[in-house]
């Protein structure tokens, strides 16, 4: 039964895991560049449903969407002042570099607002969770809706690629930007707008991880987002559903690694199988191997 | 601008001279003890530098009210060294021109331990209120009145063991923090000594310190009575409450790095309840000394004092038996005075705010450690 529960605490983890690299790997699928700064649009997002909850005694769902148009906002600014700019610069080093900029900036800019001592996270889920086999398997309601809440995203964000005409666009834009700008489509509208999607999925994590795990710093978003990038290229860098099951995966492998191996090494074990995956797999498990044509 | 340069350098001519005729005057002898400290009075660290500044002042005061030590006064001076090695040693020379012949401090271990290279070499005695890493008394010069960090440990077992609290233990520590790190080594070696079990010992990291499910279901399944916890407060109000989601209710024991727990902003308060920490102090304790001590803090400096205060207070009072066992008067010079410190801490017996306290010559103090638990909200001496 101790078995169940570290799964599905591995699980829960992987939710949130799986979110954060949704956002990762759709930016990276159609804007093809790294977003470091994307953990810190998750810190962005906890500190302002902290201070519309905790500070302003709001209702957490006003926290909650407050929490998505700013951080919807922050990403398309983000984007607009500091990506957007470099996009056709020489190398795609550049828009890496200021990727990490911006991720130090943010973090900075927490930390002279906010300051640097830890603040506990009201969790904006009071249900308790249910309990099954007679009281031996306890699952919180934060561990539930956070799964729910990942699968309802990914089966969104499927239909919205696919059977829309902006997600049209931006599988066009992924696969080549300048043949589908001669096709009528706006390439920087769209990138925007999966900007502004990425962002909000951020807001949507950041909120499910500090209520899970209550305590929020300037600096709460940076270890999630490497390890949900890892996820990301785990699952296969651009794929949905592959970010969805790098998630999970590395949830997973992540508390059970904690449990029977060593909870000292249990990072040298999540990036190790990276390593392994990468080894065999190059592209990831859901990764689509790209033939250059000539 | 050129006026300005002007006045500046008259200042500092003339304060030069100052300084050159109160050197002239320190070696002059002198008919009173001084006594100086050093610690952070601004900056990070003021909480705690002001506290040892102001309770060496009610110390020292009370000594001389009561008509000094073998009838010769205490002179007392504090200089801020901002929480910066490097100006704890200016400090440390204007005292010393100022004619320091003892030093309490640093508060911190930083400062302490670049301090102590200048009163080695000066044979200048230094007993540290506060510096609790393991280096601050490498010299044989240097005592210190806080347990250090693997002291901790020790006292941590040693308490839990003759107090039965429990003899299943889960023990939760980050690994990448030596204060952390430090306690646990030495509790896990005290432990079995004293015949306590230890079920799970598991660690976090600084990258990963928000998600302890698995740490507490460890301790949880592997039948723990006691969590122990060598961590900072943020971390154990994380693990407190999430050892409450997961319906695990453990006792929990931490040493003085959770001092702070009912601080952390939007805590559930009631979660701390009944968590035992072992620190040297308790404000409200009801022993006379400790009372004594806390009124006239808080009528003098209207806060109520914590633990490097009452290092501190207690520190002063060591210098003083020490005085008295050795016969040590104010016109020995600073080397000599050193000497007969170093014999006299080793023989003398201090009972304290923070114990009865009595030292070795390797500088490290030996007391019973108390324990507080928190009901309430407050600390509560725990017998």
């Amino acid at each position: 039964m101790s078995f169940l529960t570290y799964f599905i605490n591995g699980l829960s983890l992987g939710s949130i895991y799986a979110i954060i690299a949704l956002g990762y790997t759709m930016v990276y699928g159609i804007a093809k560049m790294l977003n470091f700064a994307h953990g810190d649009f998750i810190m962005v997002g906890c500190y302002v449903v902290f201070t519309v909850v905790s500070t302003m005694g709001l209702n957490p769902v006003v926290g909650i969407v407050v929490s998505i148009v700013i951080c919807t906002l922050l990403g398309v600014t983000t984007e607009k002042v500091a990506y957007k700019p470099l996009r056709n610069a020489g190398s795609p080093l550049a828009v890496l570099i200021t990727a990490i900029g911006v991720s130090y900036f943010l973090e900075n800019a927490a930390l002279l607002i906010f300051g640097a001592d830890t603040k506990a996270f009201t969790s904006v889920i009071p249900w308790e969770g249910i309990i099954l086999a007679g009281g031996a398997l306890k699952i919180q309601g934060v561990t539930i809706i956070t799964i729910a809440v990942s699968l309802v995203i990914l089966i969104v964000l499927q239909t919205f690629i696919y059977k829309t005409k902006a997600g049209q666009a931006m599988l066009a834009v992924s696969e080549d930007k300048g043949a589908a700008s001669l096709m009528g489509i706006d390439v920087n509208k769209t990138i925007s707008l999966t900007f502004a999607i990425g962002s909000a999925l951020a807001a949507i994590a950041g909120v499910l991880m500090c209520s899970a795990y209550p305590s929020l710093t300037p600096y709460t978003g940076a270890m999630p987002g490497i390890k949900a990038f890892v996820a990301a290229v785990l699952g296969g860098i651009g794929s949905i559903p592959g970010a969805m099951i790098g998630g999970l995966i590395l949830g997973i492998i992540e508390i059970l690694g904690k449990t029977y191996v060593s909870s000292q090494l249990s990072d040298a074990i999540v990036f190790g199988i990276l390593v392994i995956v990468l080894l065999v797999k190059p592209t990831g498990i859901l990764g689509k191997n790209v033939q250059e044509k000539v | 601008m050129k006026l300005f340069k002007k006045v500046v350098s008259v200042a500092a001519a003339s304060a030069m001279a100052v300084s050159l005729l109160s050197g002239c005057g320190s070696s002059a002898p002198s008919d009173t003890y001084k006594i100086g400290s050093i610690g952070p009075a601004t900056g990070g660290g003021a909480a705690y530098g002001t506290c040892v500044k102001n309770s060496i002042q009610i110390a020292v005061d009370e000594i001389n009210q009561a008509g000094g030590i073998n009838g010769k006064k205490i002179e007392y001076k504090f200089e801020d060294d901002e929480l910066n090695a490097e100006k704890a040693v200016n400090a440390y020379n204007s005292l010393k021109d100022w004619g320091m012949q003892f030093l309490l401090g640093t508060v911190t271990s930083a400062s302490s331990i670049a301090v102590s290279e200048k009163t080695k070499e000066d044979n200048m005695f230094q007993l540290t209120p506060s510096g609790s890493a393991a280096d601050c008394v490498k010299y044989e010069n240097v005592f210190r009145v806080c347990f250090s960090d693997p002291n901790q440990g020790i006292a941590s077992a040693d308490y839990i063991a003759d107090n039965g609290l429990a003899t299943k233990i889960g023990i939760i520590y980050d690994s990448s923090d030596v204060y952390s790190s430090g306690i646990y080594q030495k509790f896990a070696e005290e432990a079995a000594l004293k015949g306590l079990e230890i079920v799970s010992a598991e660690a976090f990291n600084a990258d990963n310190k928000t998600d302890f499910s698995v740490h507490i279901q460890k301790a949880k399944d592997n039948g723990a009575e006691l969590v122990f916890l060598p961590i900072y407060y943020q971390e154990a109000s994380l693990v407190l409450s999430q050892a409450a989601t997961m319906d695990y209710s453990p006792k929990f024991f931490g040493c003085d790095g959770l001092d702070g727990l009912t601080a952390v902003k939007n805590f559930d308060e009631s979660l701390a309840e009944g968590v035992m920490l072992l620190t040297p102090f308790a404000a409200d304790a009801t022993d006379d000394l400790t009372v004594n001590f806390v009124t006239k803090y808080k009528e003098q400096f209207g806060e109520v004092p914590n633990q490097f205060g009452a290092d501190a207070y207690d520190a002063v009072y060591a210098v003083k038996a020490a005085i008295e066992k050795e016969g040590i008067t104010p016109d020995m010079s600073v080397s000599d005075i050193c000497e007969k410190m170093k014999k006299g801490m080793t023989e003398i017996e201090v009972a304290g705010l923070t114990g009865t306290i009595t030292w070795d010559a390797s500088g490290e103090p030996t007391k019973e450690p108390k324990a507080v638990v928190i009901e309430n909200g407050s600390y509560k001496s725990m017998q």
